[in-house]
C-alpha cells in the first residue's frame, strides 16, 4: 500500500517562544529542533532570543548560553569546542557543520538548528550515531600487513608518501558529510557514505598497508562504493575542509584500472 | 513520578572506565590477551581529550640527533621539580621507545624525517646529556598528534573485537565490605537503563578535571568523574594542588595553542615587544618548563607590561618562521588561531595566556597500574581489583609539573602496563563472588536525589561560581590569604549542593542530570585541589606560594594524600617519594635548585 501520509511524529509542529530578556542589547534569534523521547509529542521548533553581548561568538557558546541560562532541559552533544572532537555537528543554517567552530556572525536571520538530517533522533539535536560507527568499522579500518614490522624500530616512510595521507587522517568522524549525501540518505543501509569510506581510502593510500587488493574487493559492489554519484555535498559541507568526494574518485580509478 | 530502578548485570574479567590514550591502550592490550573486557565510556571513543593534544608523544628514539632515555628521565625527574617517583619515571622512560614503536606499527600516521623515520621536535625541558644542549626528542604527526594516536588506538580496538560501552556515564565503583573494588554502576544515556558492570579488575581511564576552573584547555567532558568516585570510595587522591597552568591557551576561549609552536622557533613577546623570557630562563628561554614560562608570562602581566588594550596577555610570534614549516608541521594551530581568534599567524601574532591544563595529582598508582591506599606501615599498599591510568592517576611520573608530551606518552607506556598487569593478576573466565545486597546502591540513590533535584540553584550557576572561586583564588600564583580565602568561598559552595535543581527529569539523554553529577564530581576535587594547596607550605614546581617561594625537601619532599568526606571536609597524610630509580641502570637524580 502507499503511504501517503507521513509517519507519525514526523510533522515539526511550532514550540515555546523564549523572548528576549529585558535590557538585550545585541537580540539573537535562535530556532532550535526540540524532541522528547519520552512522551508521544511531535517534535517541534522552540524558539529563542538571547543577548550576543552575553554569550561567545560561536552557535555552541549560544545553545549552552540557552542551556545555561533559560532551558537546561536543552540537550546537545559537545565536548572540545575547538573543532577537533566532531561531537558537535548538526544541522546550522541549513548546513551540516559544528556549532563550535561556526560563528553566529556568519548566519544572517533567525538561526535555525536541526540534528544532523536523515538520521534517528535520540532526543533534541542528538541523533543515533549508531549505523555510521558500525558502517565505519566495516571497512577494517587499521593498518594490515603480512610483512612483520622491524622488531625494534619504526617501519620507514617517505616524507613524500606520509604527504598522502595529509587530508585523509584528519578526519574526526563528525559525519556532517555522510548526513548531507542524498544517496546516503537513500541507502544508508547499504552505501558506506562519504565519511567511511574517506576512512577506507586512507589505509589504501597508506604505503605501510599492504592489503590494498582485499581492501579494494570489499568496496567493489553496486551499493558500498558505487552509491556515490559525485554529488558533492560531502565536500561542500566537510567542517575540516576534506574532500571525501576526492577520495572516493580516487578508489573509483583504483577499482577501474585494476579491472583493465 | 515513582520510577523502580533496575539493574543489568554484566560480568567481565577486567572493566576499563572511560576511551581516552589510556582506557584504549588498556583497553585493547587486554583483549589482546585474552581477557574478557568491557570498556564504558561517556563519549564516543574517538571524542575523548586526548584527540586534543597537538604536539606530541616524547621517546628518546635518537631520529633527529643523539639521544638516550637516561637524559628523557633526568629532564622528567627535573621538571617534576623532584618530586616524580624515579622508579615509575625509569619506567616511562625507558618503555617510551617500543611504546612509540609498537604505535607507528598500529598505524600512527606520524610526520616522517627525510630519511623515513618518526619526525621528532624540540619541547620545553627536553634536554640532551643531563641538561647541555637541547633535545628533539617529541615524536609528532603534525601538531595533531593525540588525534592520530587516539583514531589508531580506537582502530586497534575495533580490531581486537574489544566490548564498548558507549554513552554509558559511570556513577560511582562498587566496593565490597573488605574495602576492594568488585565493579561499577553506570547510566546508559541512550535509554536510561542502569548497569552493573563485574570485573575483576576495575581500571580508571577517566582523565583530568581542568573543568574545575573558569578558563581551561580541556574539553567540557573533562570533569574528573574517576577521581570523584575514588573519593566517595574512601580513598585518597595523591598530590591534588599539583595543576599545570599551559603557557599557551588561546586569549579568549583557552584553546590550546601547542608548546610545539616553540618547539618550531616560535617565541613569546610583551606589550613593550620584549622577548622577555630570556631575562627568566636565560638558558632555556621560551622553551622552559611549562610552570616556569606561565609564571615568567603571568609576572610580566602583573607588572603591567600585558599585551593589548587591556594588558592582559602575551603574544606568541610565528610570523617569522617560513609559511612552509607552518604549513607542515603546525596546520592545527593555524586554523585554531584563524577561527577561535582572528589571526593568521603567517602576519600577526597570537595572543596567548597561562590556561589551565593538566592534572599532575590524581588517584595514587604504582608503576603497574595499581591503585594504592596507603597504610601506616606500608605507604605503597594495594586496592584489590582496581588500577588507575592516564591523566586520572598520580603514579607519579610527573612530579610537581609534567613535561609537555610527556603526558601521551604516560597514557600509552601505563595503559600498556595495566594490560600486562591484569593479565597476570586475572586468569580469564574467572568466576565472580557473588553480588553484595546492596550493590550499587550508593550509586542508585546519588543518581535519584540528583534526578528529583528541586532546589533554587542551578547547576550552571554553581558550576560558575566554582569555576571563577577556583580561578581567582587557586591559579598560577597562591598566597595563605588568598587560598583561605578561596576555601571559606568554596565551602559555602559546597553547602550548596543541597539546593542545586534541575529541570529535565527523563532518564533518556538528560544532559541536566549529567552536568549535575560532574558538577557533584568536580566540587569534590576542587575541595581537593584548593585545601592541598592550602597545606603545601612551599613552592615546588607548578605550585607556586609567594609567602613560601622557596622549595623545602626537609619538609616538603613528599606526596600529599588527601581524602573528601560527605561533607567536603578534607583529611591529609602523605607518602614518600621514591628517589631511588628501578635498576641499577642509572643513577638516583640527586636533589639540586632547578634552573632553566
Amino acid at each position: 500500500m502507499v503511504e501517503f501520509l507521513l509517519p507519525k511524529n514526523s510533522k515539526i509542529i511550532a514550540g515555546t517562544e523564549h523572548p528576549a530578556p529585558r535590557d538585550c542589547k545585541r537580540p539573537r534569534t535562535f530556532k532550535i529542533y526540540r524532541f522528547s523521547p519520552d512522551d508521544d509529542k511531535n517534535p517541534r521548533v522552540d524558539t529563542y532570543t538571547i543577548d550576543l553581548d552575553q554569550c561567545g561568538p560561536m552557535v555552541l557558546d549560544a545553545l549552552i548560553h540557552i542551556k545555561n541560562t533559560i532551558d537546561s532541559t536543552l540537550t546537545f552533544r559537545r565536548s572540545c569546542r575547538e573543532g577537533v572532537c566532531g561531537s558537535c555537528a548538526m544541522n546550522i543554517d541549513g548546513t551540516n557543520t559544528l556549532a563550535c567552530t561556526k560563528p553566529i556572525a556568519n548566519i544572517s536571520g533567525p538561526v535555525k538548528v536541526y540534528p544532523l538530517p536523515h538520521m534517528n533522533v535520540v532526543k533534541d539535536l542528538v541523533p543515533d550515531m549508531t549505523e555510521a560507527y558500525a558502517q565505519y568499522a566495516v571497512v577494517e579500518p587499521w593498518l594490515k600487513s603480512e610483512t612483520p614490522p622491524p622488531s625494534d624500530r619504526e617501519r620507514l616512510q617517505t616524507p613524500q608518501d606520509r604527504a598522502k595521507l595529509d587530508g585523509l587522517y584528519e578526519c574526526i568522524l563528525c559525519f556532517c558529510c555522510s548526513a548531507s549525501c542524498p544517496s546516503y540518505w537513500w541507502n544508508s543501509d547499504r552505501y558506506l557514505g562519504p565519511a567511511t569510506l574517506l576512512q577506507a581510502y586512507r589505509w589504501i593510500a597508506d604505503s605501510r598497508d599492504e592489503a590494498t587488493g582485499d581492501r579494494l574487493d570489499a568496496l567493489h559492489d553496486p551499493f558500498r562504493l558505487y552509491r556515490c554519484h559525485t554529488i558533492m555535498n560531502c565536500t561542500n559541507t566537510c567542517p575540516k575542509g576534506l574532500n571525501p568526494a576526492k577520495a572516493i574518485a580516487e578508489t573509483k580509478k583504483l577499482v577501474f584500472f585494476r579491472q583493465e | 513520578m515513582p520510577h523502580a530502578y533496575e539493574f543489568i548485570d554484566h560480568t567481565y574479567d577486567v572493566v576499563v572506565v572511560g576511551a581516552g590514550g589510556a582506557g584504549l591502550r588498556a583497553t585493547f592490550g587486554m583483549a589482546e590477551k585474552g581477557l574478557k573486557v568491557a570498556c564504558v565510556t561517556k563519549v564516543f571513543p574517538t571524542r575523548s581529550h586526548t584527540v586534543a593534544a597537538q604536539g606530541g608523544i616524547a621517546a628518546a628514539l635518537g631520529n633527529v640527533g643523539e639521544d638516550d632515555w637516561r637524559w628523557h628521565m633526568y629532564d622528567t625527574v627535573k621538571g617534576s621539580d623532584w618530586l616524580g617517583d624515579q622508579d615509575a619515571i625509569e619506567y616511562m622512560c625507558r618503555e617510551a621507545i617500543p611504546a612509540v614503536i609498537e604505535l607507528e606499527h598500529y598505524g600512527v600516521p606520524f610526520s616522517r624525517t627525510p630519511k623515513g623515520k618518526i619526525y621528532q621536535r624540540a619541547f620545553g625541558g627536553m634536554t640532551t646529556k643531563f641538561g647541555e644542549g637541547t633535545a628533539q626528542r617529541t615524536c609528532a604527526a603534525a601538531d595533531r598528534t593525540g588525534h592520530a594516536i587516539l583514531h589508531a588506538l580506537y582502530q586497534q580496538a575495533l580490531k581486537h573485537h574489544a566490548e564498548f560501552f558507549v554513552e554509558y556515564f559511570a556513577i560511582d565503583l562498587m566496593m565490597d565490605d573488605k574495602g576492594n573494588c568488585i565493579g561499577v554502576v553506570a547510566l546508559n544515556l541512550d535509554d536510561g537503563t542502569l548497569h552493573r558492570f563485574r570485573g575483576h579488575q576495575t581500571v580508571i581511564a577517566t582523565g583530568g578535571y581542568g573543568r574545575v576552573f573558569a578558563s581551561c584547555t580541556s574539553a567540557h567532558i573533562c570533569t574528573g568523574d574517576g577521581n570523584a568516585m575514588v573519593l566517595r570510595a574512601g580513598l585518597p587522591l595523591q598530590d591534588m594542588e599539583f595543576v599545570q597552568f599551559h603557557p599557551t591557551g588561546l586569549y579568549g576561549t583557552g584553546c590550546l595553542i601547542t608548546e610545539g609552536a616553540r618547539g618550531e622557533g616560535g617565541y613569546l613577546t610583551n606589550g613593550k615587544n620584549e622577548r622577555f623570557m630570556e631575562r627568566y630562563a636565560p638558558h632555556a628561554k621560551d622553551l622552559a618548563s611549562r610552570d616556569v614560562v606561565a609564571r615568567a608570562m603571568t609576572m610580566e602581566i602583573r607588572e603591567g607590561r600585558g599585551c593589548g588594550n587591556l594588558k592582559d596577555h602575551i603574544y606568541l610570534h610565528l610570523e617569522h618562521l617560513d609559511p612552509k614549516i607552518i604549513e607542515a608541521q603546525l596546520p592545527g594551530i593555524a586554523e585554531a588561531a584563524r577561527v577561535f581568534a582572528n589571526v593568521d599567524v603567517t602576519r600577526a601574532p597570537i595572543p596567548i595566556v597561562p590556561t589551565a591544563h593538566y592534572s599532575m595529582g590524581g588517584i595514587p598508582a604504582n608503576l603497574h597500574g595499581e591503585v594504592i591506599r596507603p597504610t601506616p606501615s606500608d605507604p605503597d599498599a594495594t586496592v584489590t581489583g582496581l588500577m588507575a591510568i592516564g591523566e586520572a592517576a598520580c603514579i607519579s611520573v610527573h612530579g610537581a609539573n609534567r613535561l609537555g608530551s610527556n603526558s601521551l606518552l604516560d597514557t600509552i607506556v601505563f595503559g600498556r602496563a595495566a594490560a600486562r598487569r591484569a593479565a597476570e593478576l586475572v586468569q580469564p573466565g574467572t568466576k565472580h563472588q557473588d553480588m553484595p545486597k546492596d550493590a550499587g546502591d550508593f550509586a542508585l540513590a546519588r543518581l535519584d536525589t540528583f534526578r528529583n533535584a528541586k532546589g533554587s540553584v542551578s547547576t550552571s550557576a554553581l558550576r560558575l561560581d566554582m569555576q571563577k572561586t577556583m580561578q581567582n583564588y587557586c591559579a598560577v600564583f597562591r598566597t595563605a590569604e588568598s587560598l583561605s580565602e578561596g576555601q571559606k568561598k568554596m565551602r559555602a559552595l559546597w553547602a550548596k549542593r543541597a539546593d542545586l535543581g534541575i529541570t529535565d527529569r527523563s532518564l533518556i539523554w538528560n544532559s541536566d542530570l549529567i552536568e549535575t553529577l560532574e558538577l557533584d564530581n568536580l566540587l569534590y576535587q576542587a575541595r581537593a585541589t584548593i585545601d592541598s594547596a592550602a597545606a603545601r607550605t612551599e613552592s615546588r614546581g607548578a605550585h607556586a606560594r609567594e609567602d613560601f617561594p622557596k622549595r623545602d625537601d626537609e619538609n616538603w619532599l613528599k606526596h600529599s594524600t588527601v581524602r573528601v568526606d560527605e561533607k567536603g571536609d578534607t583529611q591529609f597524610s602523605s607518602r614518600p617519594v621514591h628517589l631511588k630509580p628501578l635498576t641499577n641502570d642509572i643513577e638516583p637524580i640527586a636533589l639540586k635548585a632547578r634552573i632553566y
